[in-house]
């Protein structure tokens, strides 16, 4: 029950930020400056920290949602789906320990 | 219980169970099926998206016009992003449309917040495709450090 509010809530999340980023994207059609000057506001660390949260919150409805495929098409998914939601905790631990050092080296760490 | 009713009126016993056919067609199967089916290419699109923009090189501090206009002038990730850009707002449109039938109660809450929806996708959408496909790496007129390098190459 509390994966599934999980995958709405980070969905609902995901799906306003693909919004904003899609049409952040848009201003290179407009100009390099307009381009750099708002992709700047996305090097901040306030933003760095956002840009963790969303891709903590991709990685738990990716994992998620391969659980749930299973649990649909998996003769022994539903079965198993207890222990697949404790294979998904590790895969985001995982996952995680791989991209958040990397991820606040660049935007705490030297970079500009 | 002083029921009128004439015994004629009740349906026979044990008359088979006949499946009501449904007019409403399989859309809600086929949205079904293609949240599982998008689901798993876009963990794959997503992923990459993720790596080579977050993880390689300084990451997000590297992305600018440059980085952009670089990736984009082949055509290798100009359909990448395009079916990033459809499938993953397919993907997300449908979701919210789930959660709105969910949770809004009125018929006319939920319209008005169906409406705004699909007119953020179409938005969205139509402006994303018409930016991957007439975008220009080399803008005319624009200063030259702000450009990938291809444009000075030859």
């Amino acid at each position: 029950m509390w994966s599934w509010v999980a995958h709405r809530v980070t969905g609902v999340l995901i799906f306003f930020f693909l919004l904003v980023h899609i049409l952040d994207t848009a201003l290179v059609r407009v100009s390099p400056e307009a381009y750099n000057a708002v992709i700047g506001t996305y090097q901040t660390p306030i933003m760095g920290l956002g840009e963790a949260g969303l891709v903590a919150a991709i990685v738990f409805h990716a994992f998620n949602g391969i659980r749930v495929i299973l649990v649909d098409f998996w003769a022994k998914g539903p079965k198993y789906q207890r222990t697949m939601l404790w294979v998904v905790v590790g895969l985001f631990v995982v996952t995680m320990a791989g991209f958040l050092p990397r991820h606040l080296m660049n935007v705490f760490g030297g970079g500009h | 219980m002083a029921s009128t009713q004439t015994p004629s009126a009740i349906a026979a016993p044990r008359s088979p169970y006949a499946r009501r056919r449904t007019t409403r067609g399989n859309y809600e199967l086929y949205s079904w099926v293609f949240m599982r089916a998008s689901g798993v290419v876009l963990v794959v699109l997503i992923f990459g998206h993720l790596f080579v923009n977050l993880m390689v090189g300084e990451g997000v501090h590297a992305i600018d016009f440059a980085f952009v206009g670089g990736k984009w002038s082949s055509p290798f990730w100009q359909v990448w992003d395009l079916l990033m850009l459809w499938l993953a707002m397919i993907h997300g449109t449908n979701g919210v449309r789930t959660i709105i039938n969910d949770y809004a109660q009125k018929d006319s809450t939920r319209g008005v917040l169906k409406v705004l929806l699909y007119l953020a996708f179409t938005i969205v959408v139509v402006l994303g495709t018409l930016v991957i496909f007439t975008f220009n790496p080399c803008p005319p007129g624009a200063p030259a450090e702000l450009l990938p390098s291809i444009c000075f190459s030859n």
